[in-house]
This record gives structure tokens, C-alpha cells and sequence, in this order.
């Protein structure tokens, strides 16, 4: 495990290990969780580390527990955190509704492993990409970050803190088996190394806060537990002030403003790596530990003379629809490669709707998609 | 009387669309003002309080008083708690549950909160029954009685709230009454100073449901019923087991002095800041198994 420094350093460490590290340099001071393969890493590091820095590290007794207490401390003025796994994640759902509809900022971490129920802990998969965005019941929007490398995982743990701060929702980071176990040496950047935001604080007397106000940009300030506003917070439909309400145009405000944060603003949100997609015939759509086969097989097809490209999704939602849309301008072929039955392929099916072919390559025996597999599927396209 | 108003309007929400969702005759009311008046008693101001409910008729009442207050999920209020308690230790935590929304939903979270006795006090109104969603059995509805879910009778047995919790190592248990006021009064005020997890169980009733679906008539009948039925601690000890049988006892039933969570991480950050690993001596180990009773 690498010390504490101030200084920025190479370290050999795994994804679960990043993740952990970037949540320290975002600001993270309270971790709950609960053990389960391939996430515990994470768990295991913050318990070490978190209070080195005087913040808190709870092993809950199970999951529900574990996004509670993460919420509660939000609440409380805490940057906040969890990891886990398929199972934890599906009993998760619940409380990723509440912290939506409350707007409580915090950071789920998910090392997909392969389902569903309790499946094959130690395989990676992309099973849960679908459940990071429905999971839980009722409409309303959700961020879900996927990184492809050890030091992605370090910078889109802190990013979705930003995130979570900026919008006050819970962000989802979904990694997979296979990131969180792997090794790679990446950079740790030293405090200060890295852009880190929080969360607005009220800027009027305390008798003038309205803790859900409809703002234009539609992000309330948001109040601490014990600084004097006493608000009321609630999963029940509210008004402004958070009081429950059964008003239809209050429920309709709030659904809407949920909605309008996040979608007004999805340039901010929204990320994509394109590599050699300018020219190309055939864009490979990947994301997570799959990009990166992807990226091996674009290589190899454009040595053999096919113009291929490789898009990059790495916020998955809400889902970069934009980015997928620009590629029809020159491009006839979409592959979409998943560790999964074609969770993201049928997005893309929806967004493209039949102005390109879509091939979807899905694996989901608990294997690594190879290089040569997306390779056969790219060199299809063109025959 | 003057009183009594002067501290409603301190302590609740003017800016609330009242009523509230409760129904005449409920309890609900009487341990709300226990809570404010036990409040007002301690000196602590309203920005010190966070008020945590869960889901249910007693889950209400976070929304009517000025404190900062959490209406969270069902049976997990719990959790939240201990998030908020472990992120602000400054802040005084309550938690207002009900008996199902507590041991049945929130069960898991319940005993695991006392056992590891993070520095908060939990109130369970216990009517022995679902009243918000309209008379099921809860995990204290006597076993014989009728519920809306127990049309033929209820065949499954009860938990005891405060015994449950005692076993579970909390650092102070008390049960009370939605009759005995005063009692209440000063049960919850002493939750409210005990370091560590502590409980209070308030004995109350359900007119609306669990009264019509037992024949057991109108909310004042189920005072006199609470009032016949209570036996102060101190007073059954010297009671036979005939005496006592039928009744339950009131007042404060667990009382001890355990480090809360809180001081033991405090700990945890000074041994993790030190360079030495955390590794006792096998002595130690030996000292620290047996003293781990399992009987």
C-alpha cells in the first residue's frame, strides 16, 4: 500500500486501490460498506487510511446500512463514499432512489462482477450498466462514471465526488472484476494535484434558506445538519421548502427540476475518448476494461486496412447520446463489444435507430472479450 | 397550559401545513411532547438536534419540529444516524421509529445499532400494529389477535422491544407509557444524556386499527388499559411471578456504562496515525478471547 504523501509519485497499485486513493485526494472523510468480492479492496484500504486523515471508516451490516449511513453523513457536512459488488448494489437500489430524490451527494462504487444473484464472484462483468440507470423505482436521473485503466479509476473516483458535489446526487462509478484486480503503476498526484470541488453552501440568513429551491440551474444550495438552517429532508414528493406534499404542480416541479440539473448540463457531465473515429467506416463503441481490447482490435483492423475507430464512453450515463449521433455523419457500422447480453448496444440500437448497422459482441461466461473477437466482428462489417 | 403552548409554539413548525396525519386519540402526540419537552429540559438548543424517522405513522413526526430533521426510509432510519452521528459527533442524535417500521423492517439494523452503541437514543412507539397502511401485523401484534393480514387470527409470536435490545448490548433500555407522562418525561430526558446507544421503548395504542380489529374500544380505554397493566420496575421486584404476570414493567431496564462507538474509534485514529502495527500480544489475545462470553 502506498504512503501518504504530499508530493505526486508513481505507485503499482490496483483499481480497488486507485478507486480508494481517489477518493482521499476528492476529500472523501466517511466510508460504509460491506465486505464482498471484487470490491473489498476498497473497503479494506479506506479502513486503513480514512483515519489517518480523522475521518471515519463503519462496516455497516449489510448494504441498505452501508448507503444509509453514507447518506446520514452527507447530511452531516461529510464528502461520503461506498463500494460494493452486483448483490450489495442490487440491495443499494433503495437508497440511491433516496439520495435523488433528497439530493444528498455521494459517490457508489460498483465492481461488476458476473450475475445475476450471487453468479461468479470473481469474474468481471458489465451486468449491472442497466441497473446503475433503472435500479431503483421512479423516474429520475442518474450519473454513472466507467473507467478503463488503474489511474482512471483514481481520476473518475474524484470526478464523480464532483460531481455528486456539484449536482447533489449520488454519482455511480462502475468498475469491473477485472479493473479492480489489475495492476498498473500510475501517477498519485500530491493534494492539490487535482481539481476538487464541494458542494454550494447557503449564502443567506438562516430564516431565508429554501432547501429545495426551484433555481434556474435548478441545484439548491445546500444546507449542513447543525449550522443553523434546520431543514426538513424527506424520499417523499416535497415542496420547495421540503415539506411533504400531494400537489401536482409541486410533484411535477420537483420530478422536473430533478431532471433539469443533470440534462442541462450534460456537456459537463458527459465524456467520450474518441480514438481514430475521423475517417473510420467502423466505430467500435466500448467502455470499462473492454475499451481497451477495443483499442488493441482497432489497431490491428487498421493494420489490415480497415478504417476503424473506437468510441470511448466514459460517463455512461446519462447516455452520450450526442457523441454517438455524430459519428453517423461518416460512419455506416457501430460495434458495441460488452461483458454483458447487450446492455449498452440496445442504447445505442435507440439512439441510432437504423441509421447505421449495429453489431453487438457479448460475452457473458465470465472470460475477457479477446482482441481477435471484436477484430472478426469489425472485419464482418466490411465484407 | 401557557406552558404547554409557549414550548408548541418554540418547537413546532409554523411554516407546516398542519394538521397532522395523525388520528384522534393516537399517541404519537404524547411522545412528541415528551421529546420536546425532554428537549427544553436539557438545555440543548433546536440547532443541536437532529430528529431521524423511518416510514410510518411515527415517521411523521420528523416533519412537524423544528429541529433538523430526516424522514428517511422504512426501518433504516437507523443507519442514517449513524452516518450523521459518526460525520458531526457535536450534533445530539434522536431516532423516532415504530414497531414495525423498528423489528420487523428495520430489525437487522436495530440490534446491530445497540451492539455497537454509537452514541444516540432511539425512541420505538410500539402500537402493536401497521396503522399508516391500515391494521397488519407487526412483529409485537399478540399472537391470537386479529390484524388486517391476520384476518383468522394471528399465529406468530412477539418480540420484546426493550428485551431484544438489552440482549443486543445497548447501554441503557427503558420502556414507558403514552399514560404515564411524566414518567416518559424523564425516561427520555436520560436517553437523551446516556452515552451510547440508548432506547426507549413507549408502550401506545392504535384506536383507529388494532383497537376496532380487537374489540379493545376508544383510545381512552386504551389508557386505562396502559395505566392498569404498567408496573413500575422498582415496585416488581418485590412482586411474585404470579403478580406480575400479565403486566409489563415500566421505567428504566438496562442501565450501563460502555464506551460509546465514538470514543473507541477515537482510538482507532490515534493507533492508525501511529507508525506501529495494531497487533496484540498473544497474552493479550488470550485476555481478550476469554473474556469474549459466549454463555
Amino acid at each position: 500500500m502506498p504512503r501518504p504523501s504530499n508530493e505526486p509519485r508513481t505507485a503499482l497499485i490496483q483499481g480497488n486501490e486507485a478507486c480508494a486513493e481517489g477518493a482521499l485526494l476528492a476529500g472523501c472523510r466517511f466510508f460504509a460498506g460491506y465486505p464482498i468480492t471484487p470490491s473489498t479492496e476498497v473497503a479494506e484500504v479506506l479502513a486503513h487510511r480514512l483515519p489517518v486523515f480523522d475521518g471515519t471508516f463503519i462496516q455497516m451490516e449489510d448494504e441498505i446500512a452501508s448507503l444509509g449511513a453514507v447518506i446520514g453523513a452527507s447530511l452531516a457536512g461529510a464528502k461520503a463514499m461506498t463500494a460494493t459488488s452486483g448483490p450489495g448494489f442490487s440491495l443499494m437500489q433503495e437508497h440511491i432512489g433516496f439520495a435523488c430524490m433528497a439530493e444528498v451527494p455521494c459517490v457508489i462504487v460498483n465492481v461488476m462482477r458476473l450475475g445475476p444473484s450471487t453468479g461468479f464472484p470473481t469474474a468481471p462483468s458489465q451486468g449491472d450498466v442497466q441497473q446503475a440507470r433503472w435500479g431503483t423505482h421512479g423516474d429520475h436521473p442518474i450519473i454513472a462514471l466507467c473507467p478503463s485503466t488503474v489511474g482512471e479509476c483514481l481520476d473518475l473516483t474524484v470526478r464523480a465526488f464532483n460531481l455528486a458535489e456539484k449536482y447533489r446526487t449520488p454519482v455511480i462509478l462502475l468498475m469491473d472484476e477485472q479493473l479492480g484486480h489489475m495492476r498498473e503503476n500510475i501517477i498519485l498526484p500530491g493534494p492539490g494535484g487535482i481539481e476538487v470541488l464541494d458542494r454550494a453552501k447557503p449564502q443567506v440568513p438562516t430564516e431565508w434558506y429554501v432547501p429545495y429551491e426551484d433555481t434556474p440551474a435548478g441545484v439548491p444550495a445546500m444546507g449542513v445538519f447543525g449550522e443553523g438552517q434546520r431543514f426538513h429532508v424527506t424520499g417523499l414528493m416535497h415542496d420547495p421548502h421540503g415539506y411533504p406534499t400531494g400537489r401536482e404542480d409541486e410533484i411535477v416541479a420537483l420530478t422536473n427540476r430533478l431532471f433539469r440539473k443533470i440534462f442541462t448540463r450534460l456537456e459537463d457531465i458527459q465524456t467520450v475518448d474518441a480514438y481514430a473515429v475521423d475517417d473510420a467506416d467502423v466505430v467500435v463503441i466500448a467502455y470499462g476494461s473492454v475499451a481497451r481490447t477495443a483499442r488493441h482490435a482497432v489497431r490491428l483492423a487498421r493494420k489490415s486496412g480497415i478504417k476503424a475507430g473506437l468510441l470511448r464512453l466514459v460517463t455512461l450515463w446519462p447516455f452520450c447520446r450526442a457523441a454517438v449521433e455524430n459519428l453517423l455523419k461518416t460512419c455506416d457500422y457501430l460495434v458495441v463489444p460488452e461483458l454483458n447480453k447487450g446492455q449498452i448496444s440496445r442504447e445505442v440500437k435507440r439512439v441510432v435507430q437504423g441509421q447505421a448497422q449495429v453489431r453487438a459482441v457479448n460475452k457473458f461466461s465470465g472470460r475477457a472479450i479477446r482482441p481477435e473477437e471484436i477484430l472478426a466482428a469489425i472485419a464482418e462489417c466490411r465484407s | 397550559m401557557t406552558g404547554e403552548r409557549h414550548l408548541i409554539y418554540q418547537y413546532l413548525r409554523h411554516d407546516k401545513k398542519f394538521p397532522h396525519v395523525w388520528c384522534p386519540g393516537c399517541g404519537n402526540g404524547i411522545v412528541l411532547g415528551a421529546l420536546i419537552r425532554a428537549v427544553h429540559n436539557s438545555g440543548l438548543t433546536k440547532n443541536q438536534i437532529v430528529l431521524v424517522s423511518g416510514i410510518g405513522c411515527a415517521g411523521r413526526m420528523t416533519t412537524y419540529v423544528d429541529f433538523n430533521t430526516l424522514h428517511t426510509t422504512h426501518g433504516r432510519a437507523l443507519t442514517f444516524a449513524t452516518g450523521i452521528k459518526l460525520a458531526r459527533p457535536e450534533l445530539h442524535v434522536i431516532v423516532v421509529m415504530g414497531d414495525g417500521d423498528a423489528t420487523a423492517i428495520g430489525g437487522n439494523h436495530l440490534i446491530h445499532a445497540a451492539r455497537r452503541n454509537v452514541n444516540m437514543t432511539a425512541l420505538v412507539i410500539n402500537n402493536h400494529i401497521y396503522g399508516m397502511t391500515g391494521g397488519q401485523y407487526s412483529p409485537t401484534t399478540p399472537y391470537g389477535l386479529r390484524a388486517t393480514t391476520a384476518p383468522h387470527g394471528h399465529i406468530e409470536h412477539t418480540f420484546n422491544i426493550s428485551h431484544l435490545v438489552d440482549a443486543a448490548g445497548a447501554s441503557f433500555v427503558a420502556r414507558g407509557t403514552v399514560y404515564h407522562v411524566n414518567l416518559l418525561d424523564r425516561l427520555v430526558e436520560k436517553a437523551l444524556f446516556k452515552k451510547g446507544f440508548s432506547l426507549v421503548e413507549i408502550m401506545s395504542s392504535c384506536p383507529t386499527h388494532f383497537n376496532k380489529l380487537n374489540q379493545l374500544g376508544s383510545a381512552v380505554d386504551s389508557m386505562h388499559w396502559l395505566k392498569e397493566h404498567a408496573v413500575p420496575v422498582e415496585k416488581a421486584k418485590d412482586m411474585s411471578r404470579e403478580q406480575v404476570h400479565g403486566k409489563f414493567r415500566v421505567g428504566v431496564l438496562a442501565d450501563r456504562d460502555i464506551a460509546d462507538y465514538q470514543a473507541e474509534y477515537e482510538q482507532v485514529r490515534t493507533r492508525a496515525k501511529d507508525d506501529r502495527v495494531y497487533r496484540p500480544a498473544p497474552k493479550e489475545v488470550s485476555r481478550i478471547l476469554e473474556s469474549y462470553q459466549t454463555y
